[in-house]
């Protein structure tokens, strides 16, 4: 699969490159290089980052294409004092990871266009957000509206800036970084398998199970293990178990915000069998501890498969009843239609993954564009949308569940019987590589990044939580809306705020 | 003086009616009927929390609230039973305290200098502004049908016989529909206001009162109950027969003030509220269709068409 052609690498999915493989090549032409890859549409950004070397940095670049199904991996190495040109003034879709980048090694850029901290003040020298360099108005007839870090409801803390005229938001400014806890340094300093595989857990509470299958997936093939039929197995109805619950979840809430009871009652309901069902499979509701690198402690059984049908079928004819009468009652509608609309060219400009690309009309679902494990076998349908408002965004929660159903009725039926039970725990990893893995989460598209040194140790890790592309959609759709339809707004993205701050 | 016992015992109920309503209808049991009076009660024993921002504006403005609200209860009748208070015209002089009221709840929520409950309080002004005329409209429709402009008067002349009984009483369910829905305005309900979310930048009423704490709040929240009484009360009258004897017309009066509770409830339970830019259109449709009152009480005097 690796073809090696001049500046750049081509790889895919969940795979181990040697570093030395990928050409360095000097920032003018990793530039040009990187233009030149994003430009077609069918591609999109899963990771830039840049890692100390000496007084060099070394930043990597890594493009993922939809339809070829290949990662593009490109890498330039740079004086960390010089000021160098920004891909953002070009591609907005790379300003959180040059923000990032500014914000942990100081490398300057001239001309980006929005050169802040990006978690704010963790990594800066400022110790507190008092002097944040908020974009402010100069106007008499505008008003400036500040909500947070502290939030009404028991949720994550950030600050979310408005400005306002009268009712209408011309602009917002999300600022967060509040719950940064250096998820990825402690990957670095943990060296124990199980202590990384909880701390995977732990990145977004609400996306354990996307997140560990990344880490997982990444891990295994570091130690050069072929994941089994088994494993794949239950990670992809865990994955898929999981987008179930939340994404019912996500529609009770929704149905909170408009004030419709009887949907926030009953979606509110349906989640709980979802989950319990994790629970009984797993011991945990969210799905802790039922994911770990070469082995399932939870295997399987008979009797969980009759429970699961069971429960499923309780659960779709209740769903399907209460979604279609929420979603033709006129007074929703009316809430959810043309209110926070992402367009296909923000899509495409920003970089957007997920829910926020496939209410767009664009299939960028990692389940079907870069497969991986029981998702190459069995061909799920894509759900597609096209109005980009808080509407598609709903309407995409309710197809995708009952996509999801599917799969889990189709995978059900040949229930692996060999259990996997390999310790990886002190299997020595592939030394001087990046690893890649990407999965497919209820959010969107999370990726997750290793390097080893020679001493096969992990040297640096990257995770990017779909949320860190998608804040910015957010900004996006509550322009020239209500300020009072920013919380529905806000719920129809359901961001991470720990995940974005890691 | 029946008016305002009878206030006060609906009072009890009112909300926990429609909390209970909207637990069943969304499949839960509920909480007690007399919860919300406990909650008021609960809030009353408090102490309240002052920002170091607020002037005495802030600290008189609940208490006024109150007593604005407990007043207007002295000027509605029972039926035939006069008010305690009573003149020409007392309808304007009431609709314009209530206001009083509200006004001074406006620049409460403005003294705190918080840009949530600036927000809250321009809405709120705003929509009360827009509600006012389809009252007046409601009154004075009854004042040119009865030829009085007293609540006592208007409401012991409506149902005495100088019209068709089916005639004051098709025009009453109408205006009494619309008085419940004026009150649910007024109150900042669905599908205007969504008094049980936790999204300050949503709010109207609920964002206006975020400062208010302990004794304050208990006032503010016990001002809102017996303001729906008010407005229940004020329909109720529309429907209360002079030549039936008193019980009668007390049950009449409860029904009217339960069907009352259990219609919000409804109304909450299976809806979504509008969008905010959506509310003036609505009281729109409100002050419109009291127009329809209108037109029928100046056709039914003669003042058109008619002989």
């Amino acid at each position: 699969m690796k073809k090696k052609s001049e500046n750049l690498i081509r790889t895919h999915n969940c795979s181990v490159i040697k570093i030395k493989e990928i050409p360095i090549v000097d920032y003018e032409t990793f530039f040009n290089l990187n233009c030149n890859l994003i430009q077609s549409p069918e591609r999109h950004l899963s990771h830039y980052f840049a890692i100390e070397e000496g007084k060099a940095l070394r930043i990597f670049s890594i493009i993922s294409d939809d339809k070829s199904r290949e990662i593009f991996v490109s890498s330039t190495e740079i004086d960390k004092k010089k000021e160098i040109p920004s891909l953002t003034n070009k591609f907005p879709s790379f300003h959180p990871f040059e923000r990032d980048i500014y914000e942990r090694f100081n490398l300057k850029y001239s001309d980006h266009p929005w050169l802040k901290p990006l978690r704010y003040p963790f990594y800066s020298q400022e110790k507190s957000m008092d002097n944040y360099p908020f974009f402010s108005f100069d106007s008499e007839e505008l008003h400036e509206v500040g909500v947070g870090p502290i939030h009404a409801g028991v949720i994550e803390p950030g600050h979310f800036r408005f400005i306002c005229h009268g009712e209408k938001v011309l602009h917002l400014e999300i600022q967060l970084g509040y719950q940064h806890r250096g998820v990825e340094e402690l990957f670095v300093k943990k060296e124990k398998l199980l202590e990384r595989v909880i701390l995977s857990e732990s990145i977004a509470g609400d996306t354990t199970i996307g997140h560990s299958t990344a880490f997982a997936n990444l891990y295994e093939r570091l130690c050069g293990f072929n994941t089994t039929e088994d494993l794949h197995f239950s990670r992809a109805l865990a994955l898929e178990l999981e987008r179930i619950a939340i994404h019912t979840g996500d529609l009770s809430a929704l149905s909170g915000d408009v004030a419709y009871q009887l949907g926030q009652a009953v979606f509110g309901r349906l989640r709980t069998p979802i989950i319990n069902f994790t629970q009984s499979w797993g011991g945990n509701r969210l799905g802790r501890g039922l994911i770990r690198p070469g082995k399932i402690n939870f295997p399987f059984t008979e009797e969980l498969k009759q429970s699961l049908t069971d429960i499923l079928i309780e659960y779709e004819r209740d769903f399907v009843e209460m979604a279609e009468t929420f979603f033709l009652r006129p007074s929703v509608q009316a809430r959810f239609e043309k209110t926070g609309t992402i367009t296909k060219d923000d899509v495409f400009k920003m970089g957007f993954v997920g829910m926020v690309a496939k209410s767009c009309g664009i299939n960028r679902d990692v389940r079907f564009t870069h497969p991986h494990g029981l998702y190459k076998a069995i061909k799920l349908q894509p759900t597609i949308l096209q109005s980009g408002d808080v509407h598609a965004r709903a309407y995409l929660r309710y197809q995708e569940v009952l996509r999801s159903i599917e799969f889990i009725r189709e995978i059900l039926q040949t229930i692996p019987s060999k259990i996997s039970k390999k310790d990886l725990s002190d299997a020595p990893l592939e030394s001087q590589s990046l690893a890649i893995s990407l999965t497919e989460g209820w959010r969107g598209e999370i990726c997750h990044v290793a390097l080893t040194d020679k001493n096969g140790k992990i040297a640096a890790y990257r995770i990017k939580d779909p949320s860190i592309h998608n804040w910015f959609a957010l900004a996006l759709a509550v322009r020239n809306n209500e300020i009072s339809d920013f919380p529905l707004c806000n719920k129809s993205f359901n961001l991470s705020y720990c995940g974005h701050d890691l | 003086m029946l008016t305002i016992i009878l206030a006060l015992v609906t009072g009890i109920f009112f909300t926990g009616i429609i909390i209970r309503v909207k637990s069943l209808t969304s499949g839960r049991k509920g909480p007690d009927i007399l919860q919300p009076l406990r909650d008021i009660l609960r809030n009353l024993k408090k102490g309240s929390v002052y920002s170091e921002t607020t002037s005495f504006i802030f600290k008189i403005a609940p208490s006024i609230y109150f007593s604005t609200i407990v007043a207007s209860l002295f000027f509605i009748p029972f039926g035939t039973h006069k008010a305690l208070i009573s003149f020409d015209w007392d309808f304007v002089f009431l609709f314009y305290m209530l206001a009083m009221g509200k006004f001074l709840m406006v620049i409460a929520s403005l003294d705190t200098g918080s840009s949530f409950e600036g927000m809250g309080a321009s809405r709120e002004a705003f929509f009360s502004m827009l509600i006012e005329p389809a009252m007046f409209m409601i009154m004075g429709s009854f004042a040119i049908l009865t030829g009085h402009t007293s609540f006592s008067d208007i409401f012991s002349k409506l149902h005495n016989g100088s019209y068709p009984i089916t005639m004051t009483y098709a025009i009453s369910i109408l205006s009494a529909l619309i008085v419940m829905l004026i009150g649910m305005v007024e109150n900042s309900r669905m599908p205007v206001d969504d008094p049980k979310t936790h999204l300050e930048l949503t709010m109207i009423h609920e964002v206006m009162i975020l400062d208010n704490s302990g004794f304050d709040l208990g006032l503010i929240m016990s001002a809102s109950i017996l303001k729906f009484t008010l407005f229940g009360a004020i329909a109720a009258n529309l429907f209360l027969l002079p030549e039936k004897s008193l019980l009668i017309n007390i049950a009449i009066y409860f029904a009217v003030q339960i069907f009352y509770a259990a219609f919000i409830g409804l109304t909450e339970s299976f809806m979504a509220r509008f969008r905010m830019k959506k509310n003036p259109q609505f009281i729109y449709t409100i002050t419109a269709a009291t127009l329809l009152i209108f037109i029928a009480a100046i056709h039914s005097t003669g003042f058109i068409g008619g002989n």
